[in-house]
């Protein structure tokens, strides 16, 4: 079975964790990260909205070279965290585009609510939730920290 | 037809500096249509210099400001802030975004804007990146903060500093009068933000923080002592702009910059770019563009009033960016007294966060260039735009109206 699981900065490590646990020892795994390039560009060309000025670019290594490193350093520690051989994978485009191409020819997708921490549809944050909307494949759906209880779910007054 | 001549230079010298062609640079443009304009008599040699008169102040208090910026960068300014920031955040996004608003708060108040897009915005990015928390709501702060936190000082904005040499206050009265704008405008963009990025905001973890850092203690003494020579320097008679300079001096002396680097930190094609685009600007106002323009803005110092002139500041910033914004309304504006002049200033500062670009013009342009590039899928920053610009138009204006009273 072929596996891909969706790593983010804030709930990556909660995501392998529950990879780990759940999926069994025949899964081909792929640890997945995608940088979004929007960000890089509003960090490093913001220069472009200052009409006339032409500054040079600061010295250092561009975003887009910080977030590759970064990326493949989180998938690195990743792969260390889930203690078993798994391929990586580092995109950068659209969040959500680039997670769905991942999934082409996959059998599952692991991923983690980055929303609020209660039973509510705003656990799910909205790239999250377009992935699992159109995801092509079976999805495995995590907390990336215990599940909180059934008491976190907001009813209406009649119903408590 | 000498309307049309005016109206064309100008629309051409705005247009290159949107398109940002190498085989037309905006300083070129702008400068030769001002010398087309003077040789066809549409402007005329008095006009010209009158207008470059009131302008160059205002040019060499930005060169010093643009030189004082970058002496900053070299001292290692702007790393030192990372480090602290991610210090500060002690491994939280929440602190961190914290972090990232005094921060760019206080860069964008002192150093200007240009400081906060061109140079602490990487350094944010590159902070959230490494200390492995989402760097979507802390780019998007520092990005906002650029342009709404450059309401306080006449340094933190060319735009104020044009406004700041025609509104005849001091420099201590501008900055009383916007103090309140000001925190306004900071407290809607750390609410919206906040509630925006709930989610990303949420999470604490052990990150890798790093050690403390080593703090440019000279840069930032200097720093600080400019900004204390801004103060007393109206009342003791000096201009402002020999304050800047002597910060930007002593930086150098101390730094010992090569001199074409010196050069080239105070942007000489940017500064041609605006005496060029000012004296065009002049020279479409006096062939109807000003009469244009007072017929839209209101005068008066109500509240109605104030809340009109942000409003089509802000309209006019978003269709042609800040700078030529500022040129076209302030002429309008200036004998009408400091409260609408600051109004102007609350529209065309805080008007162009609805694009990451500066104005609707520039990102249509760039849609029409770059049709296919995903890189200028801007839905998310738009949208947190029409949250904070509207309600930062209203409340700091309203702010504005109240500082006026009791200022």
């Amino acid at each position: 079975m072929r596996v891909v699981v969706w790593i983010a900065e804030d709930t990556w490590e909660g995501c392998v964790d529950s990879a780990g646990a759940l999926l069994g020892d025949d899964a081909e795994v792929t640890l997945l990260h995608v940088s979004p390039s929007d960000l890089e560009a509003v960090a490093a060309r913001g220069g472009a909205r200052l009409l006339g000025r032409h500054p040079p670019p600061p010295p250092g290594p561009p975003p887009r070279v910080i977030a590759e490193e970064e990326a493949h350093a989180l998938l690195e520690a990743a792969r260390g965290r889930l203690g078993r051989p798994a391929e990586i994978s580092a995109r950068r485009g659209k969040i959500e585009r680039e997670v769905l191409a991942a999934c082409g020819g996959a059998d599952l997708l692991v991923l983690a609510r980055d929303g609020e921490p209660r039973l509510e549809p705003g656990s799910i944050g909205p790239r999250t939730r377009f992935v699992l909307d159109h995801a092509p494949c079976q999805v495995l759906l995590v907390w990336p920290e215990p599940p909180p209880g059934l008491d976190t779910i907001k009813l209406p007054p009649h119903l408590r | 037809m000498s309307e049309v001549l005016a109206l064309v230079v100008l629309a051409a010298s705005l247009l290159a500096a949107i398109a940002r062609w190498r085989w037309a640079p905006d300083w070129a443009v702008a400068a030769l249509g001002a010398l087309l304009l003077l040789s066809v008599g549409v402007l005329s040699g008095s006009g010209a210099r009158s207008a470059l008169r009131a302008l160059g102040p205002t040019v060499g208090f930005l060169a010093a400001l643009l030189v004082l910026a970058d002496g900053c960068r070299r001292a290692g300014m702007f790393d030192a802030l990372g480090s602290v920031m991610a210090l500060g955040s002690r491994g939280s996004s929440g602190r961190l975004l914290g972090m990232v608003f005094l921060v760019a708060a206080g860069t964008t108040a002192v150093l200007s804007l240009d400081a906060t897009i061109v140079l602490l915005t990487p350094i944010v990015f590159a902070t959230a990146a490494r200390l492995r928390a989402n760097p979507r709501p802390h780019v998007y702060a520092c990005s906002h903060l650029a342009n709404s936190a450059s309401l306080l000082l006449p340094v933190s904005n060319l735009t104020n500093l044009l406004a700041f040499q025609a509104s005849g206050l001091s420099f201590t009265r501008f900055g009383a009068l916007m103090l309140l704008p000001w925190l306004v405008a900071l407290a809607i963009e750390w609410l919206v933000l906040r509630v925006s990025f709930a989610g990303e905001l949420r999470r604490t973890r052990g990150a890798r923080i790093g050690d403390r850092p080593e703090l440019p203690r000279f840069a930032l003494a200097v720093v600080g002592l400019t900004l204390a020579g801004f103060v007393v320097s109206s009342p003791l008679g000096i201009a402002p702009v020999w304050v800047a300079a002597a910060g930007a001096l002593v930086l150098a002396i101390r730094q010992r910059p090569r001199p074409l680097e010196l050069l080239r930190a105070a942007e000489p094609m940017f500064l041609v770019f605006v005496l060029a685009l000012g004296v065009v600007v002049h020279g479409a106002s006096q062939h109807g563009l000003s009469s244009a323009v007072d017929s839209l803005v209101p005068r008066g110092s109500g509240l109605p009033a104030l809340l009109a002139v942000a409003g089509v500041s802000a309209v006019v910033a978003n269709l042609l960016n800040n700078l030529p914004a500022t040129l076209i309304i302030l002429p309008v504006l200036a004998g009408s007294g400091p409260g609408s002049v600051l109004a102007m200033l609350v529209g065309v500062n805080v008007g162009p966060n609805l694009t990451y670009v500066g104005s609707l013009a520039t990102l249509l342009w760039r849609r029409i260039v770059h049709a296919h590039d995903q890189e200028t899928d801007m839905g998310e920053f738009t949208r947190l735009g029409i949250r904070t610009v509207v309600p930062i138009l209203l409340a700091s204006t309203g702010a504005l109206w109240l500082a006026l009273q009791v200022v």
